[in-house]
């Protein structure tokens, strides 16, 4: 941990343990967890000190499949048992693995005091819009009529937005992936490269309870016309011929809203197409807001812009507490307003 | 009991209470006294010098604004200056300021103080102090027949009447009778007293309480210095306030020792109580479990994580480890109670001593957590102070109904060691020993005190820590010559703790049922049954690591045990003090350890003909025993939010022989 040995440089292969894994054949969780693996050695990690930790679903089977310390806590709670551990040991890169129910039902709570502290960790939370490992329940990511076995006539709820959640708690880093995408690993790096809680939301396909809910903008048939992939300082285009035509994201000023644009001949200046700024909290808001079918699904960073974390200030604030303290228990205990009884009397 | 001359007690201040008697010119007022109360009894002396008591018990009652919470620390602050021995009992209301005057917004402070032992804050008042009509309603049934009412009539106006449910003037009813009445206008007195200031009415009249006390130091033969100390370091920023206290203060003295009524004020001199010699202060519960905790972690050669959320009556060891960062303590005010512990566990993963602390429901929250730290097997301290229930209950009231909750408030069969403290000054050890089975077991411990101990004060003999063995942990560090498994064994079947960062040890827990050794997942019906007797024994074999359980007074054979637990001590180690004297074979034991129990205690406990148990619940011990060990235990329950009396527990003691 502290030691200066040179970090002996890993491949995907030492990230993988020897479990089974338990997920459905076909499950998105694969490609996440691959998508991992490949990006662990890329920034340089070691698997001694990085930590996986977990609450209760599908997902969070996740740290038993890293060969990295791990700890598949209780449904809802692994943001606190994060944040006791990084206080606790803040040379660990932990990495904490949730879903849609996990993070935004019962551990709702959590997930919004860690993001609002801004603990140093990444948050990943899968979202398949389903309760899966409880056979099939709606999950508050679903979409309105969802039917499913506690919704037999769909469901009625509106769904929250994970990165609206996140961003509307304080996050200084807000990303979205999905778990088949190629850019994958790409928004991985970036969150780790974030000091303070990265939170990324990767949608993921259950293809036992919620087959291809993603697959309007997930499909490699039309993506470029359903995804748009944002990159820090350049415009926000996407589409091509093959889809109908290059088009552009710009600010409609009248309503203050974002508007979808056509550019002609590459000419997005003009057509009036935002350049990408992750440090740009207004824009992040429209982003995670931005409804997909009149527009494309934003993924890639859409926030970032780091500030103090959490863990820093606490260790700091410990540190001037103590400066030039010794600690003398025994003198603590003999403090304050005390009284002595002399030997030679009689006692009870 | 009084020792046959007074010991010798020097105090650190500038304050030589005891042994100087006061040579003023007072006159005691023999006649037309009816006599004060059996504690009262010593010598009455005439002439010059005050009465001598053996111990007495006063209580000042209030507005919840009044500051009679304030006036009883500083009071007992006296107490302890003056070498006498006491126990006190805070007692408010849940509501910060309720509105002025109201029977509901009455708080108060009770305080038994001694020249012999004292265990309890005392059965009935001897003097009460009573600031407003609600709080002479509220408080004046529990006080001794004889004994004094001081009143400040300020208050008793047609309104204060009104608000206290009072139909006719207690003063002028003779529904007061049986007690000696000492009326006056208090508020008058410490406005006049604190004119020179020029203060507003209001916040003259916020000096009554100083006025008050200076009258009680009068009664008590008290040395003002120290609290004038005291106001000043309080008030140090606003030099006007700290003098008008210091003149309310001086005021009331002065009004004792002037008026010298030809009535029932009179002054009382406690001699200072033998106690064994050493540096002593107060402390109470609160404090001494935080630094019991800090001895804890030093013992174990380990940094200390606390994750708290604010709850009465825990949340005062929250601020007390807040404030010693120094002794490589993190505190941590969660979102909840269950990030609470959760972090405490994370924290404990990483190789810091986690503890969480709470009081019932927040328990309750943490319930599942507990299941997890057993699973895992990692090393927590979770500190109840126990209060009223169910639900939000009482929450400034004393209760001990958490004990059912602690032994077995789980999902699945999930062992977990318990403890109880007796008193503020056994917080102390017994947290040293929470933390001491936390670790060398790795195992969530529940540590169990109350609302009486967390706020009550008594005498400390500040502890040596040189004399308590170091436990220091041994994380693993290296891969063992017969290969790393998480969940392998030693002899107490204690499982290593690997702080993440180590390697080549890499491994994944959780809370989802583990193989023997390995710690991989594993449903197996055999793995699941050998795994849950492995948890069952580990926490069973506690006991080897424990003390027998002692008999505290009588002995094994008696006729009579009373079997208790936590804050009962002090008015059960009375009551079988005086049956004994009267000639009664009856026992006292007290049980710390009440998960696992000490080994010795079937054997014991079948020794006795008749067991009973007293108990702020509904009989939680008395089921546990029963379950145990097939003894025929019989409750003695109490749960009105108030600790026993001495008294109660004597007629226990009398109708079940």
């Amino acid at each position: 941990m502290n030691d200066m040995t040179p970090v002996k440089a890993t491949t995907p292969k030492d990230w993988e343990t020897d479990q089974e894994v338990r997920w459905c054949p076909g499950c998105g969780d694969y490609a996440i967890l691959k998508a991992v693996q490949r990006t662990m050695p890329e920034i340089g990690g070691t698997p001694e000190n990085t930590v996986f930790i977990s609450g209760i679903g599908c997902s969070s089977r996740f740290p038993y499949y890293m060969e990295t310390y791990g700890f598949h806590t209780i449904h809802g709670r692994a943001p606190a048992v994060a944040t006791g551990v990084k206080l606790a040991n803040p040379d660990l890169d932990v990495w904490i693995i949730t879903g849609d129910g996990d993070a935004l039902s019962i551990g709702g709570n959590h997930t919004m005091h860690l993001l609002r502290r801004n603990l140093d960790c990444q948050i990943m939370l899968f979202n398949n819009e389903i309760y899966g490992l409880t056979k099939g329940q709606y999950s508050p990511t679903s979409r309105v009529g969802t039917n499913s076995p506690s919704t037999p006539y769909g469901s009625v709820d509106r769904p929250a937005t994970p990165c609206a959640f996140a961003l509307g708690s304080g996050a200084r880093f807000v990303a979205r992936g999905f778990d088949v995408s190629k850019n994958l690993p790409d928004v991985l790096k970036a969150a780790h490269a974030h000091r303070g809680a990265a939170f990324i939301e990767i949608f993921q396909n259950c293809i036992v309870y919620n087959k291809d809910v993603f697959e309007d903008f997930a499909a490699p048939k039309g993506a470029d016309g359903h995804q748009l992939w944002l990159r820090n300082g350049e415009p926000m285009l996407f589409g091509s011929e093959k889809s109908g035509g290059t088009k552009g994201i710009a600010l409609d000023n009248v309503g203050l809203t974002l508007k979808v644009v056509d550019v002609v001949d590459g000419d997005w200046q003009s057509a009036g197409v935002i350049v990408h700024d992750v440090t740009n909290r207004s824009l992040a808001h429209m982003l995670v807001e931005m409804p997909f079918g009149e527009f494309p699904m934003a993924l890639g960073v859409l926030y970032d812009d780091p500030r103090p974390t959490f863990n820093d200030a606490v260790i700091a604030q410990n540190e001037s507490a103590s400066a030039g303290k010794a600690p003398d228990l025994g003198k603590l205990l003999a403090k304050g307003q005390t009284w002595t009884v002399a030997e030679g009397h009689p006692e009870t | 009991m009084r020792p046959a001359y007074p010991p010798i007690v020097f105090l650190t201040l500038q304050c030589a209470a005891n042994g100087i008697r006061r040579k003023g010119n007072k006159v005691a007022i023999k006649d037309g006294l009816k006599r004060m109360a059996t504690a009262f009894k010593d010598e009455q002396t005439s002439g010059h010098t005050p009465v001598h008591s053996e111990a007495v018990v006063v209580r000042f009652a209030g507005d919840s604004g009044d500051g009679m919470q304030l006036t009883g620390g500083q009071f007992t602050l006296s107490s302890a200056l003056a070498g006498n021995d006491f126990a006190t009992f805070p007692d408010f209301p849940a509501e910060i300021r309720a509105p002025i005057g109201t029977l509901f917004g009455v708080s108060a402070f009770q305080i038994n103080f001694g020249s012999s032992a004292i265990d309890t804050a005392g059965d009935q008042p001897d003097v009460l102090i009573a600031m407003n009509p609600a709080a002479l309603k509220t408080n004046v049934g529990s006080l001794r027949e004889g004994g004094l009412i001081i009143a400040d009539t300020g208050e008793f106006n047609q309104r204060n009447l009104d608000k206290a449910k009072y139909t006719t003037n207690p003063f002028e009813d003779g529904s007061l009778a049986k007690w000696q009445v000492l009326a006056f206008d208090i508020s008058a007195l410490t406005l006049e007293a604190v004119k020179p200031f020029g203060m507003g009415n209001k916040d003259a009249l916020r000096c009554k309480n100083m006025w008050t006390l200076g009258l009680a130091l009068w009664m008590f033969d008290r040395e003002r210095q120290p609290i004038i100390d005291w106001l000043n370091a309080k008030f140090a920023k606003n030099q006007v306030l700290a003098d008008a206290n210091i003149a309310a203060l001086n005021a009331g003295h002065a009004y004792g020792e002037t008026a010298e009524l030809a009535g029932p004020l009179k002054q009382y001199h406690v001699d200072a109580a033998p106690a064994p010699a050493g540096l002593y202060r107060t402390v109470t519960g609160a404090e001494s479990i935080s630094y019991g905790l800090v001895a804890g972690a030093q013992l174990a050669g380990l940094k200390m994580f606390f994750g708290g959320y604010p709850i009465t009556p825990a949340s005062a060891i929250l601020h007390h480890l807040s404030r010693l960062k120094e002794y490589g303590i993190t505190t941590f005010q969660a979102e909840d109670e269950i990030a609470a512990i959760c972090s405490a566990i994370g924290a404990s993963y990483a190789g810091q001593l986690g503890v969480t602390s709470s009081s019932g429901p927040g328990i309750a929250l943490k319930g599942e957590a507990m299941g997890l730290a057993i699973m895992t097997e990692l090393p927590l301290v979770i500190v109840n102070s126990q209060r009223g229930g169910p639900s939000t209950g009482l929450p400034t009231k004393t209760e001990q109904s958490d004990l059912y909750q602690a032994v077995y408030g789980r999902n699945g069969d999930a062992p977990m060691p318990v403890i109880a403290a007796r008193s503020p000054v056994d917080c102390f050890d017994c947290a040293v020993e929470a933390v001491r089975i936390a670790v060398e077991y790795m195992t969530p411990v529940m540590l169990l005190t109350d609302g009486y101990i967390a706020n009550a004060a008594e005498p400390w003999l500040v502890p040596d820590l040189e004399e308590y063995t170091p436990f220091p942990v041994e994380f693993l560090e290296s891969v063992p010559e017969d290969g790393f498994k998480p969940y392998s064994r030693d002899h107490k079947l204690k499982r290593p703790w690997v702080k993440p960062g180590t390697p080549g040890l890499l491994h994944r827990i959780g809370g989802i049922e583990k193989e023997v050794d390995t710690g991989h997942i594993n449903y197996a019906p055999a793995n699941h049954q050998a795994m849950t007797d492995i948890r069952s024994a580990k926490v069973n074999g506690i006991a080897d690591s424990i003390p027998d359980q002692i008999v505290e007074q009588g002995a094994a054979g008696a006729k009579l045990a009373v079997v208790g637990w936590g804050s009962t001590y002090g008015p059960i180690k009375q009551a079988v003090r005086r049956k004994r004297a009267e000639g009664v074979d009856v026992a006292h034991v007290h049980i710390r350890h009440i998960w696992p129990m000490p080994k010795n205690m079937a054997e014991l406990l079948k020794s006795f003909d008749k067991i009973i148990v007293p108990e702020m619940n509904t009989g939680q011990l008395k089921t546990i025993l029963r379950d145990q060990f097939l003894v025929d235990a019989q409750p003695v329950n109490k749960v009105s939010g108030q600790p026993f009396t001495i008294a109660e527990i004597e007629a226990a003691i009398g109708s079940a022989l």
